[in-house]
């Protein structure tokens, strides 16, 4: 335990030592400014107390006092005053700076691992998890940034004060080394034994969060069946967990934060018990005496900030472990040194004994699988739930890398084609399609050049013409987060003409049109098809209507490609062929 | 949601309104402000005794009274110690009340949320309808604690030290005062913009979380396009729109910050200058003005955080009103052995029997109907399909028979002619519940274990009495296969099965349920052909002998039927066996005609 708790306290240095190494301007000056406001108000008390011992005093003792004395008081106070302004500025916003710099930095060092990570490294990971490390696990890596260089201060506050306190009285000097290790013992042990309630207060959040998810999504089920009961007292007994632990949580903080203010007071009290009698004994005087008290009713807050840092490094460690091993991972895709072969038209496409397997799955979802699409022609891969259609479409577009032999784009191996060569000759479409929160237009050209009349001819192939129209600004209307505002079908007619846009030479559809009409589907591949040089289009088919319009069709069982031909000729020939698209084209009819 | 939408009421009537709700929290409360006000008398302690100590120890006229000094010191130590407590007791208190509140407060939104049609109809809602009873309720109780305790201390504070200040001196009172005034009405414009650049600060986290999900989620897109660099960029200019967002915030906060500082410089030497010349007036002793430098440091505090809670109060109100507007919201189905016991009608044993009776049902006020005036009476045991388009309005059949909604006209009856027929809206919840299974298109499963999502159709059912349900229905060898049997878990949402799987399992919680009128949304999606055939038999099993509404998506299902109703456009338009309605002309021999084309392999035909 005690071991645990020093590798705890160990790794907290090191992961300050790295806030500070990545910003060292920012830590710097925001030292510098908490260094000033420590000084200040240290200084701050050293007036109020020099004020007493030369103005309050004499004035009352002798019945009389001078303006300029009065000045000089009051210009001391405001000029000090002024000085911890600029320091309490330069605290807040160079160390404002500094956390958010930390987290943009890594937010977008995370991010940029995610574009550059191939796809398998994202398969293994599940998106929430990626979407927290981006996001909060990140601002939880960074969050104590933010009050250390006041803590920082802080201690610089506590060194010019013992010195001060043993310069004036080393009597009084006693009192605040009693009080300050105390303080800082308190938050110490506060800070150990707030962080697993905290953790488990953060668990039952999570987990009551769950249960109404769940609960919720099961909404038709727990209704029809009458178990709105049963799912209150599920949820309540964990909410009921959670708030006794929460009011586990407040005990503590509620304990905590009388005691701190308690320490203090005690210590300003013990000053002037002392301290009075050093002042009758002549060996101090009124003045030290207020100043002393007058630091102590200061001290209170900063010495807390030191406390927050603390209490806040364990969650910072444990962010920070999340975010690691995105920014350790590797295993960036290789690019070859070789241009696509230029030619117009179609591409030639090779599958050569390509197998490939998922991490962590012990099967291969694709063993050995060959076949050639010849340029130009429409070949549609069909096979049961698992047999690994959408990875094999994933391999002709590259988005992951066979474990074994390889994919030929017009006799050219894949790997060996340069960053951006495949993607200007292939179109990928997937399942579900993604539209980034853009407008119409940028979701179809993604940027490249082209112009509003291409845009629009492709739009009317997939059939997205009329309601983009009728959309209220027409190619300029933002589509929102994902293409929230759009139906599923929408997005997937604009995710075609994404593709349609390019005249790519190899077309590749996942599944890609199940919520769109048959006779679009047709008129998307006659527009691709038709032309002099014709597309070469692979598509992953459930629909009896999709099959229809493809030259041939692979028929893939257990990651196999077990047979090819016609579809008249498979049906024939192959049973489980016949079968499965018997199975489906029941389930279509869309009634 | 039909509630209240765009509710514009006060932060006040929303706290007064959620008050109500929560009278546990407002039982606590006058003793926790007690509390707060003997918490902060003990706040001025220190400035008395250093008061105290320099006028009647160091100052006195006779001489330093040490023992008097010692004396003094002691008590106020004592007070310290006992103010300590009380703020202690005050904590605990607060927090256990507020803890409690809002624990009874989630419980009941949640309960209230499966009340609410919203749930089932929106699906796209359900997250927010999650963290109506997570999120939002978190940062009420941060809100309470934090707010709360900040908020009732520095009230405290600010009247203990006032009135300290006016027994000492009103003249220097009444120039602290001055000082401080126009800080509260700097606090009340820095509080508005707060609110602002936080708002600004809210809308980049969205900005930024979007565009992280572009990077995670649309990564198969990003890499089949080429356009790393673009989807880059835009997540760079995001993540910097935030990054400025929050340094400008930071901005305001610190100027918030240092105005607090500002003023109490500005009224200490005030207070000095002032203090000095009063007493030269023999007004005030030293004790007292020097009392009063200490008394001006209980100010700052108060001032600057009541700045950080109004910004806080403003998202914690807000949260609290939309959790508010879900338990205010009237559920539009309401189960009559609550809502009116005496007019419960028992349903009659036995299979039941659906009858409609000029229904119309509309989705929202002046949308098209969903069913328009619809007739029409299903007699017990008699398996019926129901086929149409999408939109045609046949899964509002299956949600009007369970009562999932009301038709805005007509009534639906359940019974028999034998038995009687009952008005829908007159039957218990649990009775209904009891005697209508709905098996919905997608058999949701809850993450445990199969035996358990079975069990939630009839609860205290043994592993064993399961295991025979799924041998009734064919299913033995299937759960034999499963790595655990009939204790497999089945993960989140199901997701160790398949989609099929899942159906499987659905079929068996609705068998054991044993209802006595079955509504089947039949799944869509394209399960394997050995599934699909187990699906057939299991459900074959299930509906033998009861009545059953088929929503159909596949005609094979109308095939197997003792009727088949066809829907189009809110009317029943046909209605007869399958073998009577595929020789006469209408919409049923043409979604049968195109159904066996595609099942032949031709291509629809184009246009």
């Amino acid at each position: 335990m005690s071991r645990r708790r020093d590798a705890v306290v160990r790794r907290g240095l090191r992961h300050i030592g790295r806030a500070v190494r990545e910003q060292p301007r920012m830590f710097s000056l925001a030292l510098l400014a908490s260094s000033l406001y420590g000084a200040m108000t240290v200084a701050s008390a050293y007036v109020i107390g020099e004020i007493t011992d030369r103005v309050l005093l004499p004035a009352f003792d002798e019945g009389a006092t001078t303006a300029t004395a009065l000045t000089l008081a009051a210009v001391a106070i405001l000029g000090v005053a002024l000085l911890k302004i600029v320091g309490i500025l330069g605290r807040r916003l160079f160390a404002g700076v500094m956390s958010y710099r930390l987290q943009a930095e890594y937010r977008r060092r995370v991010t940029g691992q995610y574009l550059r990570l191939p796809l398998s490294w994202h398969q293994r990971h599940p998106t929430g998890q990626l979407l927290s490390n981006a996001n909060s696990d990140v601002e939880s890596a960074w969050f104590f940034v933010a009050p250390l260089p006041f803590a920082c201060g802080a201690l610089v506050m506590i060194a010019i004060t013992s010195v001060a306190l043993v310069l004036t009285d080393p009597l009084l000097a006693v009192v605040g080394l009693v009080v300050f290790p105390l303080v800082f013992a308190a938050n110490i042990v506060y800070s150990q034994v707030m962080s697993p309630r905290m953790q488990r207060a953060q668990q039952l959040r999570a987990e009551v969060s769950e249960i109404a998810h769940e609960s919720f999504d099961a909404a038709l089920v727990v209704k029809t069946l009458g178990r709105e009961d049963t799912e209150t007292e599920r949820f309540t007994a964990r909410a009921e967990e959670l708030r006794d632990g929460l009011i586990a949580v407040g005990r503590v903080r509620g304990l905590f934060d009388p005691l701190m203010e308690a320490l203090p007071n005690l210590g300003t009290l013990a000053v002037l018990l002392i301290g009075a009698n050093r002042v009758a004994d002549g060996a101090a005087d009124a003045g030290d005496l207020v100043s002393i008290a007058y630091l102590f009713t200061l001290l209170a807050l900063p010495i807390r900030a030191i406390g927050w840092v603390l209490a806040d490094l364990p969650r910072a460690l444990a962010g920070f472990d999340r975010v690691t091993p995105v920014l350790e991972a590797t295993g960036e895709t290789p690019y070859g040194p070789d241009a696509a072969t230029a030619a117009a038209g179609g591409a030639g496409i090779g599958v050569r004994d390509v197998g490939f397997t998922f991490d962590g799955v012990s099967r291969p979802t694709l063993r050995e699988v060959t076949f050639d699409v010849a340029a130009g022609s429409t070949v549609a891969v069909v096979g049961p739930t698992g047999s690994g259609k959408s990875t094999l479409a994933g391999l002709l577009v590259r988005l992951v890398d066979p474990a074994g032999g390889g994919v030929l784009l017009d006799g050219v191996d894949l790997r060996r084609l340069r960053e951006g060569e495949l993607s200007a000759s292939a179109a990928f479409v997937a399942q579900s399609a993604f539209l980034f929160d853009d407008t119409v237009r940028g979701n179809v050209t993604l940027g490249a050049p082209f112009s509003d009349d291409d845009v629009m001819a492709a739009l009317r192939v997939a059939a997205a013409d009329e309601f983009v129209t009728a959309l209220p600004e027409g190619l300029d209307t933002r589509v929102g987060e994902r293409g929230a505002s759009l139906s599923g079908g929408q997005r997937q007619r604009l995710a075609l003409a994404r593709a349609v846009v390019r005249r790519p030479r190899l077309l590749v559809l996942d599944d890609a049109t199940s919520a769109v009409d048959p006779a679009v589907e047709a008129r998307i591949l006659d527009a691709l098809r038709g032309s002099e040089t014709p597309t070469t289009v692979v598509v992953v088919a459930y629909r009896q209507a999709t099959i229809a319009l493809a030259d041939e069709v692979v028929w893939l069982a257990d990651g196999r490609a077990v047979a090819r031909g016609t579809h008249a000729e498979l049906i024939d020939r192959v049973p489980g062929y016949a079968a499965l698209v018997r199975a489906y084209s029941q389930a279509e009819v869309a009634a | 949601m039909t509630g209240p939408a765009q509710r514009t009421e006060g932060a006040m009537a929303t706290l007064r309104r959620g008050l109500r709700m929560m009278p546990e929290f407002r039982r606590g409360l006058p003793v926790t402000f007690a509390l707060a006000l003997v918490a902060t008398a003990g706040r001025v302690v220190v400035p008395v005794a250093v008061q105290q100590v320099i006028d009647r120890g160091l100052a006195a006229p006779d001489g330093a009274d040490l023992g008097l000094v010692t004396w003094l010191i002691a008590g106020c130590a004592v007070v310290v110690v006992l103010t300590a407590v009380a703020v202690y007791r005050m904590n605990v208190r607060l927090f256990r009340t507020t803890e409690t509140a809002l624990a009874n407060l989630r419980a009941r939104a949640f309960r209230h949320v499966h009340d609410l049609s919203v749930l089932h109809q929106q699906g796209e809602r359900r997250g927010s309808l999650v963290s109506r009873v997570t999120s939002d309720v978190d940062q009420l109780s941060v809100f309470m604690q934090w707010g709360g305790v900040l908020g009732l201390v520095s009230v405290g504070q600010l009247l203990v030290a006032t009135v300290v200040m006016f027994v000492y001196s009103w003249q220097l009172t009444l120039l602290v005062l001055v000082c401080f005034v126009p800080l509260v009405f700097a606090v009340r414009w820095f509080a508005q913009r707060l609110v602002r650049v936080y708002g600004v600060v809210r809308e980049r986290v969205g900005d930024v979380l979007a565009a992280v999900a572009e990077s995670v989620v649309g990564a198969p897109t990003v890499r089949a396009y080429g356009v790393r660099g673009r989807t880059a960029a835009r997540l760079d200019a995001a993540i910097d729109r935030h990054y400025r967002a929050q340094v400008e915030a930071q901005k305001v906060t610190a100027a918030v910050f240092v105005s607090g500082e500002f003023v109490a410089a500005l009224a200490n030497a005030a207070v000095v200058v002032v203090g000095v010349l009063l007493g030269l007036a023999g007004d005030i002793s030293a004790g007292t003005l020097v009392a009063f430098l200490f008394l001006v440091t209980l100010f700052v505090a108060p001032v600057q955080t009541a700045s950080e809670v109004l910004n806080e109060a403003q998202n914690a109100v807000a949260g609290f009103r939309r959790v508010l507007d879900v338990v205010d919201t009237e559920p539009d189905v309401r189960d009559p052995a609550v809502a009116a016991p005496d007019r419960v009608r028992a349903l009659p044993g036995g299979p039941l029997g659906v009858r409609f009776d000029a229904v119309t049902f509309r989705y929202a006020p002046g949308a098209r109907a969903a069913l328009d005036g619809v007739d029409l009476t299903i007699a017990p045991r008699t398996r019926v399909a129901i086929v149409g388009e999408t939109g045609s309005g046949k899964t509002t059949f299956a949600k009007l028979v369970t009562r999932l909604m009301d038709p805005v006209a007509g009534r639906v009856l359940l019974g028999s002619d034998a038995g009687g027929w009952v008005p829908l809206a007159d039957v218990a919840f649990a009775s209904l519940r009891a005697r209508v299974v709905m098996v919905p298109q997608d058999g949701f499963l809850f993450d445990a274990t199969v035996a358990e999502n079975v069990r939630y159709g009839r609860p205290g059912m043994t592993d064993a009495d399961v295991v025979a349900a799924f041998d009734d229905l064919g299913l033995g060898g299937w759960l034999a296969g499963l790595p655990d049997g009939v204790t497999t878990a089945v993960g989140q949402r199901g997701e160790s099965l398949s989609a099929g799987e899942r159906q499987l399992v659905a079929v068996a919680r609705a068998y054991v349920a044993d209802p006595d009128l079955l509504v089947l949304d039949e799944a869509t999606s394209a399960v394997d052909p050995a599934t699909e055939q187990r699906l057939t038999r299991a459900l074959d099993t299930l509906t033998a002998g009861r009545t059953t509404l088929t929503i159909a998506h596949r005609l094979s299902t109308a095939e197997r039927a003792d009727e088949v109703l066809v829907v189009d456009a809110g009317h029943v338009v046909q209605r007869g066996t399958h073998a009577e309605l595929v020789d006469a002309e209408g919409p049923y021999a043409r979604l049968h005609a195109s159904w066996r084309r595609s099942s032949a392999g031709e291509p629809e035909p184009v246009g």
